[in-house]
C-alpha cells in the first residue's frame, strides 16, 4: 500500500499536455468552468477572512461581502498587542517538532530491525503496530487523562510530545519499514565489509537514502500535531502552554460579536501553515498523498 | 538480512514497544476496565454494565449514534465532488497547476481556524445569507447553524469542503499514473472524451475509490469533533450537531464521569476496528 502510495506520489508532478487533445470546444468549455468554480469555492472562506480583517467594525456591520470601505489594520494591531498568539505558535511548534523527532527516532530504530533484521516475533510487531493506526485518538483520550493527573504528566510538554509521539508511529513505522526493504541488500553488505557496526548501516546508509519518506513523514506528522485540537485541549489545561489550535477555539470564543477581530486573529493563525504550503508545495503534496494510508 | 548480535533487534524495537504499550495498549485496557466501573478519581467500583444500559437509555447518545451515521452520508458528495474536480485537472488544461494549488488549500487550513471563518460566513445575518438576499433569493436564506434540523447538514457541507481537497490530490495522483496508451487507442477507435472518461479511466480508479471511501467512513465517524467543538460550539444547537467524539469528551471531561465516557469509547473502537478491517480487506 504505500509502495503504491509513494509511488503515486511521484506522478503528481507529469507534464503538461492533456492526454487526449481531441476535445470539443464543449468538454473543454465545461471542464474549465468546473476548475474555476472549484477554485473560487476554495478560496471564498480566505476571500471572507482577508477582507473582513480588514474592515472596521462598523464597515463589517454596513456591508459583509465587498471590498474594505478604507482598509484598517486596527484589529491586527489589537490582535499582536492583546493576545499570544506569538506564544501559541511557539507552543505548537516545540510540540509538533518535539513529537515528530520522539516517533521519527523510535520508529526508524523499530523500521530498521523490523525491515532487515530477523528475529522472534517480527511479522507480529509489525501486524500490531500497523493496526493500531486505525484506533480513533479519541478512544484513547480518557484513561489517559486519569493515568497523566495520576503520574503528573498532565500539563507538561513531554507528556503531550508522549502521546502525539504515540499516536504518530504506528504509521512511521509502517511507512519505514516499506521504504527500508527496498534498499539494495548489497549497499548494506559493502557497509558490513567496511566494518560498520548495525547502527552505522542505519546512521550513514538507510537514512540517507530515505529522504522522501522521511520527508512525507515530516509533513504528514507535523500537520497533524499542528492541526490537532482534541488533545491539546485535554492535555494542556495551563494557559501558558496553550498551543495555537486551543488559543484560537478560546479567542474565537471571546469575540463572536466582532468579527474583523476575530478574522485578523484566523489570518494570523494561518499566515504560518500557508507560507510553508506556497514555499514546499512540491513536498506537501507528495507527502500527502503518500502518507494517504494514514487516512 | 544483516547478521548480528542476536539480542540488536530486540534492543532496536526495545523503545517502539515501550511506547505502543504506554499510548495505545494500557489504554485500551483501561477502557474496557473503566467501561464496567463507576469512575470516581483514579478509579472505582465494579457496577457491571450500567454503563452501558445508561448508553441505550440516553437519547442524547441514540442521537450522537445518528448524527454520525448521518454524517457517513457525506462520502458520497466527497467522492463526487472530488473525482470530478480531479479528472478536470486531469485534462491538463493551461494552468492547471494553478487550480491545483488552491483546490488543495482549504486541506492546508487547520479545521479549528476553518472553522472560526466558515461559522462567521453561515449566520444568520452572515455574507452567505447576505448573498442570497441580494441575489434575489431570500427564502434560501436559512438560520444554517442555529436551526437543529439543519445545522448538522451544515457541517456536513463544511467537511465536505475542507476533505475533498485531499480526495481531489489522491484521485489526481491516480489518474497520472494511468496507462495512456490505452486513452490514445480508445481516442483512435474514435471514443469521445466523455466515452473514454466513462469506460476506459473510471474503471482503473476502483481501487482507489473504495480505498477513498473507507478513509471518508473513518473520518465521519471518528474525527469530525473540531467541526462539531468549533463551529456551532459544542454541539449546539440543542444537541442538533452532538456526535460520539463529543459525546465521550462531554461525559468524561465536562460531567466528570469518566465511566460513561469510557463505554461510549468502547463501542467506538469497535467500529473503528470493523472498518480498519474493511479497508485491508478492500486492499
Amino acid at each position: 500500500m504505500a509502495q503504491d502510495t509513494i509511488r503515486l506520489s511521484q506522478q503528481v508532478e507529469a507534464g503538461e499536455g492533456a492526454p487526449s487533445q481531441h476535445r470539443s470546444w464543449m468538454t473543454v468549455f465545461s471542464l474549465q468552468a468546473v476548475l474555476i468554480l472549484a477554485a473560487v469555492i476554495a478560496l471564498v472562506p480566505a476571500y471572507f477572512m482577508l477582507i473582513s480583517s480588514l474592515k472596521t467594525p462598523e464597515n463589517y456591520n454596513l456591508d459583509r461581502i465587498g471590498f474594505p470601505a478604507q482598509i484598517v489594520f486596527d484589529s491586527y494591531a489589537e490582535v499582536l498587542l492583546k493576545h499570544d498568539f506569538f506564544l501559541w505558535m511557539g507552543n505548537s511548534a516545540i510540540i509538533s517538532i518535539g513529537s515528530v523527532a520522539v516517533s521519527t527516532i523510535i520508529a526508524a530504530l523499530a523500521a530498521y530491525a523490523i525491515a532487515r533484521m530477523v528475529f522472534r516475533g517480527r511479522e507480529f510487531l509489525l501486524a500490531i503496530s500497523t493496526s493500531l493506526m486505525a484506533v480513533p485518538p479519541v478512544v484513547m483520550v480518557v484513561p489517559l487523562f486519569v493515568l497523566f493527573s495520576q503520574i503528573d504528566l498532565l500539563g507538561t510538554y513531554q507528556g503531550v510530545i508522549l502521546i502525539y509521539a504515540g499516536l504518530l508511529t504506528p504509521f512511521s513505522v509502517y511507512l519505514l519499514v516499506t521504504f527500508f526493504r527496498t534498499i539494495p541488500t548489497e549497499l548494506l553488505e559493502a557497509g558490513l565489509i567496511d566494518g560498520a557496526s548495525p547502527i552505522g548501516l542505519l546512521w550513514r546508509i538507510m537514512l540517507p537514502l530515505s529522504g522522501p519518506p522521511l520527508v512525507t513523514l515530516f509533513i504528514v506528522n507535523i500537520l497533524y500535531v499542528w492541526n490537532d485540537l482534541l488533545i491539546a485541549l485535554l492535555f494542556l489545561p495551563n494557559e501558558r502552554l496553550r498551543t495555537l489550535m486551543v488559543g484560537v477555539s478560546v479567542f474565537q470564543g471571546r469575540y463572536l460579536q466582532n468579527i474583523p477581530l476575530s478574522m485578523a486573529g484566523m489570518a494570523l493563525a494561518s499566515a504560518p501553515m500557508l507560507i510553508v504550503y506556497i514555499l514546499f508545495q512540491r513536498y506537501f503534496i507528495r507527502g500527502l498523498v503518500a502518507g494517504a494510508v494514514k487516512g | 538480512m544483516i547478521r548480528s548480535n542476536r539480542f540488536t533487534p530486540y534492543l532496536l524495537v526495545a523503545p517502539l514497544i515501550a511506547l505502543l504499550l504506554f499510548i495505545f495498549a494500557y489504554p485500551i485496557y483501561k477502557l474496557f476496565d473503566f467501561s464496567l466501573k463507576r469512575v470516581r478519581g483514579f478509579d472505582g467500583e465494579n457496577i457491571g454494565f450500567a454503563n452501558f444500559e445508561f448508553l441505550f437509555k440516553d437519547p442524547v447518545f441514540r442521537e450522537a449514534i445518528v448524527h454520525n451515521l448521518q454524517l457517513l452520508l457525506a462520502v458520497v458528495p466527497l467522492l463526487l465532488v472530488s473525482l470530478i474536480i480531479a479528472i478536470a485537472l486531469y485534462e491538463r488544461l493551461r494552468g492547471w497547476r494553478f487550480y491545483r494549488t488552491l483546490v488543495f488549500m482549504p486541506y492546508i487550513l487547520a479545521v479549528p481556524i476553518v472553522g472560526v471563518v466558515l461559522k462567521n460566513m453561515f449566520q444568520f445575518n452572515g455574507p452567505i445569507n447576505e448573498t442570497l438576499r441580494n441575489i434575489g433569493l431570500p427564502t434560501l436564506a436559512q438560520d444554517w447553524l442555529g436551526d437543529k434540523n439543519i445545522a448538522l447538514w451544515t457541517v456536513l457541507a463544511m467537511v465536505v469542503w475542507r476533505e475533498s481537497a485531499f480526495g481531489i490530490i489522491l484521485f489526481l495522483s491516480r489518474l497520472l499514473a494511468l496507462n495512456e496508451e490505452l486513452i490514445e487507442a480508445a481516442q483512435l477507435d474514435g471514443a469521445n472524451w466523455w466515452q473514454r472518461t466513462r469506460y476506459i479511466v473510471l474503471p482503473q480508479m476502483k481501487g482507489v475509490i473504495e480505498f477513498y471511501s473507507v478513509i471518508g467512513l473513518i473520518t465521519m465517524t471518528a474525527s469530525v469533533f473540531a467541526y462539531v467543538y468549533i463551529v456551532p460550539g459544542k454541539g449546539a444547537p440543542a444537541n442538533g450537531t452532538m456526535v460520539l467524539e463529543l459525546y465521550i469528551y462531554n461525559w468524561a471531561f465536562e460531567k466528570h464521569q469518566p465511566g460513561i465516557g469510557a463505554a461510549a469509547s468502547v463501542l467506538l473502537f469497535v467500529v473503528a476496528a470493523t472498518l480498519m478491517f474493511i479497508l485491508f480487506r478492500v486492499r
